[in-house]
């Protein structure tokens, strides 16, 4: 990666997961003071971002559209959310050990799949092994099956809808389409101080951090270009000795793990999780985060998922008839106009511009093109 | 990968790849028929035939896209191909160079013939792993000098012309190094210049392998080929020189019962 790059990415993290916080820190009428508002909406935007990446790792590189990764960052928003609900005990409205939604549900004993979450461990655990094993299972069968491109994407939304359904169901004991909420306290912490919100937060951004890490060390390996050589051509690759199967089930495992983070650190910041972050729509967006950003650059989808979101926070108060108009119109913008999101956007103006200013130093003294070296092997 | 199950009839302990009685059933239409074909170590061999002749679906059973419905595979001396899937039958040191080239555009002329070198393990773990040895740069250099596109390491693919991608794919295969290459119309599109060097290309890397060459073009098949099987209606038609096969009456009444321009083209 250019070093120009690298450094613009050191600086974009140090602001994110240090200065903001500290800012947060300021006394409220400083003119560098950010609201515990604001810190809180920033963290909500992180979490999505973790999911972006994620999900760029998969689309971007490999090619492989999924329209169902709001069910992973459900799955790990709801494993996060269990643990917060049995968190709350007996200062529940109802006073009982059980969550609220079970006693209105007249449910008199913790269901079995309900009680490892007391465990801080377990639930540490789950909220990542959960969606990596769902993903598992799900990406095995689809991709041992050769389903792929549009057909495999289809698929994924068929899962997005099913799995809403099913998390709406009351029987299903997850609050159904209440979700889970009212949370108190995360790992004996109180959520209604600024301090433990300030501390989410920056769980938030180093988990960002670590996955961007995490991605882009993979995208820099030998198994980052046969993701690349998948996206194109699959057949090359299967004849060239790799199975394009194993590759994308790795990656698919990857971005479910990150989804079901992203969703753990959600539902204690946001404070509510409910099957409407789950289904069809909420995936799609997810995917307009990452088109809108840039595909195939990692920073393009934490950029998409960021600007968007704030879009989005600032229309809904403002203008709140013109949000969905603005996430088509991006939508459709993205497709037609610049299908490699802002980044590459941004990336072709500067080199117009470049080669503009190029041209008028040309003309005065004509200057030697400067070659690329061989990337190593 | 589960060691193949020893075949219960012996093969020519000489033969590269086996193909007893394979028919192959496309909802009806037998695009091969009890075929029986085999190839000798280090053999160039050129398999002719009118369209619909069955000599892709050839390609497709060796190399492990196409299952036949009946029929043995038998690679090297006694490896049984049906089992195996395509990327396992690559890993065995079969290559396989495809009719429109088919190379990775997004990725760097240098990177196409780093992915596609022998290695042990092809595995997602092992690619995580990153070794820079100095011995696979030497022979990833070595390869794109053998198709004359080291001075284009550097650029995507993607910019390469139509024959130099052909070539690229043919480097690609090449550095797997496999024992047997499967080529399916590598001149098609090509110019003269083009494909004299191509064939001169096939000819050095049959030298040390096995080639088997699917090809339309008689001339190229004139320049390149000692043997050659003629196939039609999925089976074998004859097989021989190019001049005894050239002559072979049948061979003629093939082609000039299909189209005439074929029957030229033979002459």
């Amino acid at each position: 990666m250019p070093k120009r790059e690298t450094v613009a990415l050191g600086i974009g993290a140090i602001v994110v997961a240090v200065v903001l916080p500290l800012c947060n820190m300021l006394p409220a009428g400083s003119p560098l003071a950010i609201s515990n508002f604001t810190l809180n909406l920033f963290g909500k935007f992180l979490t999505y971002a973790i999911l972006a990446l994620g999900l760029d790792l998969l689309w971007g590189y490999a090619g492989v559209l999924s329209l169902g990764h709001g069910v992973f960052f459900g799955l790990g928003a709801y494993a996060m959310g269990m643990h917060l609900m049995l968190e709350i005990g007996s200062k529940s409205v109802y006073q009982s050990s059980l969550p609220d939604f079970m006693v209105w549900n007249q449910v008199t004993v913790l269901p079995l799949f309900w009680r490892p979450f007391h465990s801080t461990a377990f639930t540490l655990a789950a909220i990542v092994l959960v969606p990596a094993l769902f993903g598992f299972a799900f990406g095995y069968l689809a991709f041992r099956s050769r389903i792929r491109g549009v057909y495999f994407s289809i698929i994924t939304q068929a899962l997005a809808l099913s799995a809403w359904l099913v998390f709406n169901r009351n029987e299903m004991n997850l609050g159904g389409t209440n979700g889970l909420a009212d949370f108190k306290t995360v790992f004996g912490f109180p959520l209604h101080q600024p301090s433990t919100q300030r501390g989410l937060y920056v769980v938030t951004a180093l988990t960002l951090i670590g996955a961007y890490l995490l991605c882009r060390w993979i995208t820099l390996t030998r198994a980052g270009k046969v993701l690349v050589a998948i996206r194109d051509s699959e057949t090359r690759v299967l004849f060239s000795g790799y199975s394009p199967a194993a590759y994308k089930l790795f990656v698919f495992v990857v971005s479910a793990a990150l989804a079901g983070a992203a969703g753990a650190l959600y539902a204690p910041q946001v404070g509510i999780i409910t099957p409407a972050k789950i289904g069809v729509l909420p995936s799609i967006e997810m995917i307009v985060w990452v088109a809108a950003g840039g595909r195939g650059t990692l920073y393009g989808a934490v950029l998409g998922a960021f600007g968007v979101n704030w879009i989005q926070s600032w229309l809904t108060t403002s203008y709140p008839d013109l949000w969905l108009l603005f996430l088509g119109g991006l939508f459709m913008s993205a497709v037609l106009f610049f299908p490699d999101g802002v980044v590459g956007a941004i990336g072709r103006l500067g080199g117009r511009v470049r080669r503009l200013v190029s041209r008028r130093s040309d003309r005065a003294v004509s200057t030697p093109s400067v070659s690329l070296g061989r990337p190593m092997p | 990968m589960t060691p193949p199950p020893p075949a219960d009839q012996p093969t020519r302990a000489a033969s590269i790849i086996y193909l007893e009685d394979v028919t192959v059933n496309y909802d009806g239409f037998k695009a091969l028929s009890r075929l029986n074909f085999f190839m000798d170590r280090r053999e160039l061999r050129v398999v002719i035939g009118p369209n619909g002749a069955g000599k892709t679906t050839l390609l497709d059973v060796v190399s492990g896209r196409v299952k036949p419905e009946s029929g043995r595979v038998i690679f090297g001396h006694n490896t049984d191909l049906l089992p195996l899937r395509e990327n396992e039958i690559a890993q065995l040191g079969v290559g396989r160079k495809f009719q429109t080239p088919s190379v990775f555009v997004n990725l760097t002329v240098w990177d196409n013939v780093e992915l596609s070198l022998r290695r042990a393990s092809k595995g997602v773990f092992a690619a995580l792993r990153q070794r820079d040895a100095r011995e696979e740069r030497d022979r990833i250099l070595r390869t794109l000098e053998t198709v004359k596109l080291a001075d284009r390491a550097d650029g995507k693919a993607g910019a390469l012309s139509h024959g130099e991608k052909q070539w690229l794919e043919i480097g690609m295969v090449i550095a797997q190094d496999p024992e047997l290459l499967l080529v399916d119309e590598p001149v098609a599109g090509m110019t003269d210049e083009e494909t004299e060097r191509t064939g001169a290309l096939l000819e050095s890397i049959a030298a040390d392998r096995s080639v088997l060459v699917i090809e339309h073009d008689m001339e190229f098949v004139r320049q390149i080929a000692r043997q050659v099987t003629v196939l039609h209606q999925g089976a074998v038609l004859c097989e021989g020189p190019v001049e005894q096969v050239q002559s072979d009456p049948r061979v003629l009444e093939v082609y000039l019962g299909r189209r005439r321009e074929e029957a030229d083209a033979v002459h």
